[in-house]
């Protein structure tokens, strides 16, 4: 007979005692946090409730936090049991032997993996869905906003700033960003050189500005307040400078603030290319204006 | 078994790897301290003898600044309280300062990709004085001249372009530092330096890295050249 190691182990009744006992203390806890995380930090979460853009990824944070705070909670419920009670003691050297349990482990795929795909299913629909149009959608975007009265709002990054022109507005362009709440705005965004990265972090508003491209974004705003612009692309030594904040105010300080700008920039306005959703840097070299796609040296209007 | 030449013991095969290894760091380290400790001096603005809360800052603006690493890119050169130029785009102005500036630009200029950036902003009045003439905007488009740079410190909304000389003049300045005795054009404007000590960076909005990816490379990349510091201090 040959001599086996003898792990004390627990008969399959004391196992399924505290099996139990690991789920009773999960679900409470797990009920608590996410009651937690739902209702007293959600509302705080990134990137805030400035517009619906912002209100629908902070849903998503918050639906994504929600799912995964069990699963943790899961393996810090069972981690301090074990050490609570798997642990050697008086009556024997070593702690408990854990063998294999073929339907826990499957319960653990089956729901680990049912959790992922849910997480994969629901972030491809919230994208399709209008929680998505802050990203960026590319020239032709696939979402569109149902109403026609959009802000047009053209961010033009160049290193390194960003300016901003207003077709609306006798095609200016200023180096600050105003906005009017409870509007639906369409950001153009584009470069004039290399690759940044508009994003506007309280609105929920983010998009990549490639020169030749018009990036399209949605936002609709539903709070005043500040909001930061970023540049989220590396883009040479300024990029860490690429910033600056915009405010989202009444309708009526809006469009006080828009018409003195249009006036007050009246003069350089005339000295701007035409108003187009893409413009390319003059062929002529260093400097020498930005055009119209297609019309490199400003000749043809 | 093959039979080796030499044979090492352990120890010592150890102790080679390590060697070389510390070697290699310590050069690398060598060589990144070493391009971090070159940097432009700071020029400190100049006390105003005449006004309260007031400095001047004298600059000059080269097509090329004839000296160090890269003496064909353009850059700025920088005059002391003593009068001693300085190859440099560092700057120390006290806080809640009017700073008065002089730039005399030696450079030749063009259309400006941003037209934008042909609008004084952020100065004393709003407006700059270009060769005895009060000016709102330049005219990026005059033939010939243009505007050759900008003088732009984001931080304090302050942009203002700095007209260009004609390149094809006779006495046009080929290397700097630049003397008054060459074209140039000189631009004064004054802006208030803030209530708050910090180092505001600056920059040119022309893409005058000739060469570079979008113009915007090498000396638009570097201190000295068309990159630079505000340092606003109590
Ligand atoms: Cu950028
Ligand atoms: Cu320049």
């Amino acid at each position: 007979m040959a001599k086996t190691m003898n792990f004390p182990t627990y008969s399959s009744e004391e196992g399924k005692k505290h099996a139990r006992n690991i789920v009773a203390i999960w679900f409470v806890v797990a009920v608590i946090a996410d009651l937690i995380v739902w209702f007293v930090y959600g509302p705080h979460m990134p990137p805030g409730t400035m517009t619906d853009q912002a209100r629908g990824a902070q849903f998503d944070i918050k639906v994504v936090s929600v799912m995964a705070v069990p699963v943790l909670l899961f393996l810090w419920t069972f981690g301090f049991y074990a050490v609570a009670k798997f642990r050697g003691g008086k009556d024997r050297a070593e702690g408990y032997y854990i063998k294999g349990n073929v339907k826990t482990q499957a319960a653990w795929y089956i729901i680990t993996a049912s959790l992922v795909l849910f997480l994969a299913g629901f972030g491809t629909y919230e994208l399709v869905l209008p929680a998505g149009a802050g990203g960026g959608e590319g020239p032709s975007p696939i979402w569109r906003p149902s109403t026609n009265k959009l802000l047009q709002v053209q961010v033009i990054a160049q290193q390194w700033r960003f300016t901003y022109r207003w077709p609306q507005f006798g095609g200016m362009e200023t180096t600050s960003i105003n906005l009017p709440i409870n509007t639906e705005i369409q950001f153009n965004v584009t470069s004039l050189d290399v690759i940044h990265d508009f994003w506007a972090y309280q609105l929920g508003v983010k998009a990549d500005a490639n020169p030749d491209s018009n990036n399209v974004a949605f936002a609709k705003t539903l709070e005043t307040g500040r909001f930061t612009v970023r540049c989220d692309e590396l883009c040479g030594i300024w990029h860490g400078a690429m910033f600056n904040y915009g405010h989202v105010v009444s309708q009526s300080q809006f469009l006080s603030w828009a018409q003195s700008m249009e006036a007050q920039n009246a003069s350089v306005t005339k000295l701007l290319p035409k108003y187009a959703t893409t413009y390319t840097p003059s062929y002529l070299g260093a400097g020498g204006g930005y055009y119209p796609a297609g019309d490199p040296n400003g000749t043809l209007n | 078994m093959p039979r080796r030449g030499v044979s090492l013991s352990k120890g010592a095969r150890a102790g080679i790897v390590l060697i070389s290894f510390a070697a290699a760091i310590g050069l690398i380290l060598f060589g990144i301290f070493g391009y971090l400790r070159s940097s432009p001096d700071v020029v400190t603005a100049t006390q105003s003898t005449s006004q309260p809360n007031t400095v001047n800052l004298v600059m000059q603006v080269d097509g090329a600044v004839g000296v160090g690493a890269h003496p064909n890119w353009v850059g700025y050169w920088v005059q002391d309280a003593n009068g001693v130029w300085h190859q440099t785009t560092l700057v120390k102005v006290p806080v809640n300062t009017n700073v008065h500036v002089t730039v005399y630009e030696y450079d030749s200029g063009g259309a400006l990709r941003n037209p934008e950036w042909a609008k004084v902003s952020g100065v004393s009045g709003g407006q700059v004085n270009l060769n005895g003439t009060e000016d709102a905007i330049v005219n990026p488009n005059s033939p010939g001249n243009g505007i050759a740079h900008t003088f732009v410190i984001p931080g304090l909304n302050v942009t203002v372009p700095l007209y260009g000389v004609n390149g094809s003049v006779k006495n046009f300045c080929q290397t700097g530092p630049c003397n008054l005795s060459e074209a140039h054009t000189t631009t004064s404007f004054a802006f208030f330096s803030g209530s708050s000590v910090h180092s505001y960076h600056w920059q040119c909005f022309v893409p005058c890295g000739l060469g570079y990816l979008e113009g915007n490379g090498g000396p638009m990349q570097s201190l000295g050249n068309m990159a630079g510091f505000f340092e606003v201090v109590k």
